[in-house]
């Protein structure tokens, strides 16, 4: 059975008819026990996983995922990839993260389709210009690559654009952080799911954690529907959930989860060139490579659970489409989703232990998740495995909501919350 | 497009109204621990289920009211005053 990508193996098997391609990854049945149990099959658990098996050697470990794996998040996102953060603690996270990004398909050997097409944030007054000109130094000071255009260069890169005299929103100019962009959200969750199972780790899918098993206050194990499973150590990467693992655990957390919608027009041919988004209106574009384009808006303002948004934020979004890309004015609405998310006060993750020994946490990504499942995956398997906070986790703590000492990062939306 | 009712306009279409999150959150005394200051100004049990939640009409009358609301379906079960406190619902009776 083939197991490795590469042209020379396509050739071969291409011989066979492709019948001899072993599949991506095991479906496991859980044992009794792992050494850790990580929560949750989306991008962030597998990436743990992943990372588990890979930098610390701690190969009996479990994902558990109550649906596929993929499907919460990972799978409803809007697949964009940028470190245009504006703190220094932010800046080194999702730098990271991007750097990541950058040779995840050689690392996994599985192609994430990272497309590094640029996002480029649109200035519409004075204040805008002023305001990115602050976030793009406070980026370069950072050492995150970003550049100040004017509004030719912006018309230049995506002609598409509302340059017109009637223009509601005229665009004055904005900045470009050049090696961000786009990944194929399917392939990052896959992809990580099939270098963990090459490694060792159980990936069981339909397996639901209903309850968590406790010795005095620590949690040695979960309950699930497939029967009950202990380990050394849990870790939970459930976001939009959070608060209901939390609450099973006994403690809150300083998250309120929100629907966050995004939707896709009828596929046309290639129409934009970059990831665009327009703060002021409160909405983001790029086209993937299917040729849908991709759009979406702020958060459905108001706390749910509920996996569909609202028409108010559809309706707000499509309207900012067309303004911004008249063209488009004619383009049909194909699907529209939403997906629910962690929002925390300071819009920053929390990434380490929680209240509960032997129960860790990665929650509180906010709309931004899908960006940073390399990162996420990396230091909550460092934790895991040592006992240690990764020193890119130490300031994105609990405790901090205590201490106070948050990092409240304005641009962590990337659009205004 | 979800519906709420006003107290004093009556229902109106969600974009009139301004969600204020959480409601009933009683303010520990200023001499608190730092421990018990933070989980009033963060900590949440954001419930899966039933949620008593602080709505203003921004763009009509203006009024602040609570409203306790399904997080799953988004059924509002019941309307009541600012200063009310949350009432109770009977469960309703299983299929």
């Amino acid at each position: 059975m083939r197991t490795r990508y590469s042209a020379w193996s396509l050739l071969g098997a291409a011989r066979t008819g492709h019948g001899d391609w072993a599949p991506a990854w095991r479906e496991a049945e859980p044992k009794a026990r792992y050494d850790i149990i990580v929560i949750g099959g989306g991008g962030h658990g597998l990436a743990t996983a992943y990372y588990l098996a890979k930098n610390h050697g701690v190969t009996n470990v479990a994902v558990l995922e109550a649906g596929w794996i993929g499907g919460g998040n990972t799978g409803r996102n809007t697949t964009i990839v940028r470190s245009n953060y504006l703190y220094p603690e932010s800046a080194r996270l999702y730098d990271f993260s991007l750097r990541q990004y950058e040779q995840l398909s050689k690392t996994l050997n599985f192609n994430i389709m990272f497309s590094q097409r640029g996002v480029l944030t649109l200035a519409h007054s004075r204040h805008d210009l002023d305001a990115q000109s602050r976030w793009a130094n406070a980026m370069l000071c950072n050492g995150i690559d970003a550049e100040l255009l004017d509004a030719r260069q912006v018309q230049a890169l995506e002609p598409r654009l509302n340059f017109g005299a009637e223009a509601r929103f005229p665009i004055l100019g904005g900045f470009i952080q050049r090696r961000a962009g786009s990944a194929r959200h399917d392939a990052v969750a896959w992809g990580y799911a099939r270098g963990a199972s090459a490694l060792g780790v159980d990936i069981v899918q339909n397996c639901a954690v209903t309850g968590l098993l406790k010795q005095g206050d620590a949690v040695v194990g979960v309950v699930t529907k497939r029967g009950e499973i202990r380990a050394d150590k849990v870790a939970m990467a459930v976001a939009g959930h959070s608060s209901a693992l939390a609450g099973l655990a006994g403690f809150q957390l300083p998250v309120t989860s929100y629907a966050l919608q995004a939707m896709v027009s009828e596929p046309v041919k290639p129409v934009l060139n970059t990831v665009t988004l327009s703060p002021s209106l409160g909405a983001y574009w790029s086209q993937s490579d299917k040729g849908e384009v991709v759009m979406g808006g702020a958060l459905d303002h108001f706390p749910s659970y509920a996996q569909r948004g609202s028409f108010d934020v559809m309706q707000h979004v499509v309207a900012a489409t067309v303004e911004m890309f008249p063209s488009l004015g004619r383009v049909r609405l194909l699907r529209q989703w939403a997906g629910i998310v962690d929002v925390v006060q300071d819009s920053s993750p929390i990434i380490g232990a929680t209240p509960v020994p032997g129960l860790y946490i990665n929650c509180g990504w906010g709309t931004g998740g899908f960006k940073a499942i390399p990162v996420g995956g990396w230091t909550l398997a460092h934790v895991l495995a040592t006992g240690h906070n990764h020193e890119l986790a130490e300031p994105f703590q609990l405790q901090r909501f205590h201490t106070g000492r948050l990092i409240d990062e304005a641009a962590a939306a990337g659009i205004a919350h | 497009m979800m519906q709420l009712t006003c107290p004093l306009c009556g229902p109106r279409a969600e974009n009139e109204f301004h969600c204020g999150g959480t409601t009933g959150i009683a303010r520990p005394p200023l001499d608190c621990s730092d421990e018990t200051w933070g989980a009033y100004l963060h900590f949440r049990d954001n419930p899966k289920g039933d949620h008593a939640e602080r709505w203003r009409h921004t763009y009509g009358c203006g009024l602040w009211f609570n409203v306790l609301r399904d997080t799953v379906t988004h059924e509002v079960k019941v309307v009541y005053g600012i200063t009310e406190s949350r009432p109770e619902v009977r469960p309703e009776a299983s299929p």
